[in-house]
């Protein structure tokens, strides 16, 4: 099936769309922006976390043809913004993997909430898996975004 | 693989009707795992989130009616104060962009032992609203659950919602291993009602099916002292917690032993009577 959605406030086209296949899949392999991380395809670790029509989803959940019509908004749709920043000036960025998705989450938390206590902080983050830093340093980045 | 996108709700009834093999998909948090783990190939999807009536929610007489499409976010957000057995539950479901998608029509239509918004639901007495060309029927939940992963649903019916009385004091507590992304180990869900001195229970993850504890319901409704709202004597407690703990039939499995979740449904069932009656005694009905 053909795919017409609007990804990073552009119209976008996909064409041989399986409809078992997953947003996720769509945006890396047809559309080119494999920003979004495919690890556990099942909602566990958050690396492909995406804006759909403003709200924070795991990319790998949503069928492709659930997207239809949909404005999609991927971490290269927020790269120059000053969570990026804050996750290098704070050293919250290891192997890397995770870290859009987190990007995408902080986006999201810091959208909602300009002064978040560290109980939300880390309820905020809670669907999104790091295996290499232990979270402190994402925590201080966060931190970090919020006082810039 | 087909896609049916049907944008009303007719339409879905139609779609199902004619496509009985088809595969309802609403927030996607149990079908895509499904998909993209290779386990199920079905004929086709039925895309279920452009039927806007599934999204809403409202009063139906004395009870409030909840589309199957309402997310587990907007239940804790503009349900929570009314239905707050299962918007606590709902708060243990997996992550923000989990509580964001998924549904408790979605949670409803897995029919998993250890689907988290059952017990409430239990608990309350809710409805199930199951609709077809053929019409629309209303479930008990306790009569919803058939086995493990199934239900009453007929291969051309939809759930279009769940019906609940509000009011009352409701709990619910979960066990597991962390306080985010947990399949429970096991859960349970108390509803006290001042109004019929009733007594409502939901277990989790300990049996077959999501189940009520009929005779620990009865005991307690017997025993409490609804007049006077007086302090709950610690043997009607712990003689709740055996009879809850009686009621299940837990199995060992990789989340937890048969012995370690009748013995934390026995701990949780008198920790939720505690926190209930106690909201009772401060507040009132």
């Amino acid at each position: 099936m053909r795919l017409n959605c609007t990804v990073n406030g552009e119209a976008r086209q996909a064409d041989d769309v399986w409809a078992g296949e997953s947003l996720l899949y769509v945006l890396r392999e047809r559309l080119g922006l494999p920003g979004s991380k495919n690890a556990c395809e099942q909602g566990e670790c958050g690396s492909c976390t995406v804006y759909m029509d403003g709200t924070p989803v795991c990319a790998c959940l949503v069928a492709a043809g659930q997207a239809e019509g949909r404005d999609v908004v991927t971490v290269e749709g927020i790269a120059d913004g000053p969570v990026q920043q804050a996750f290098l000036a704070a050293g919250a960025v290891q192997c890397g993997f995770c870290t859009p998705g987190l990007v995408v989450a902080v986006h999201d938390l810091l959208a909602r909430d300009s002064a978040p206590t560290d109980p939300e902080i880390r309820e905020a983050l809670a669907g999104n898996l790091c295996r290499c830093t232990g979270y402190e340093k994402i925590l201080d980045a966060v931190r970090l975004a919020v006082q810039r | 693989m087909d896609f049916l996108r049907p944008s009303t709700w007719d339409e879905a009834l139609a779609a199902k009707a004619a496509h009985p093999d088809a595969v309802p998909i609403a927030g996607g948090t149990d079908v895509m795992v499904e998909l993209n783990f290779d386990r199920r190939r079905p004929p086709a999807l039925l895309d279920l989130t452009r039927v806007a009536p599934l999204t809403e929610w409202g009063t139906d007489g004395d009870l409030l009616r909840v589309g199957a499409g309402v997310s587990y976010r907007r239940i804790i957000e503009e349900l929570g104060s009314r239905l707050p057995g299962l918007a606590m539950a709902s708060r243990t479901v997996g992550s923000p962009q989990i509580r964001n998608r998924g549904t408790v029509g979605g949670n409803l239509g897995s029919a998993s032992p250890a689907g988290d918004a059952h017990p409430p639901l239990l608990a309350a007495g809710a409805l199930v609203e199951l609709a077809s060309v053929r019409g629309v029927r209303r479930v008990p939940v306790d009569g919803f659950f058939r086995g493990p992963k199934r239900s009453v649903l007929e291969p051309d019916e939809l759930i279009a919602g769940f019906l609940v009385r509000p009011g009352g004091a409701q709990q619910f507590a979960k066990v597991g291993t962390r306080n985010a992304m947990v399949i429970a180990v096991c859960s349970f869900a108390l509803s006290l009602s001042l109004e019929t001195r009733s007594v409502g229970t939901g277990i989790g993850s300990a049996a077959p099916t999501p189940l009520r504890a009929t005779e620990a319901e009865e005991f307690l409704s017997r025993e409490l002292d609804w007049e006077a709202r007086g302090p709950v004597p610690p043997s009607v407690a712990q003689r709740f917690g055996e009879l809850v703990a009686a009621a299940a039939s837990p199995i060992d499995d990789v989340r937890g032993t048969a012995a370690y979740r009748s013995h934390a449904l026995s701990v949780l069932a008198r920790r939720t009577l505690a926190w209930a009656w106690k909201g009772f005694r401060e507040v009132g009905p």
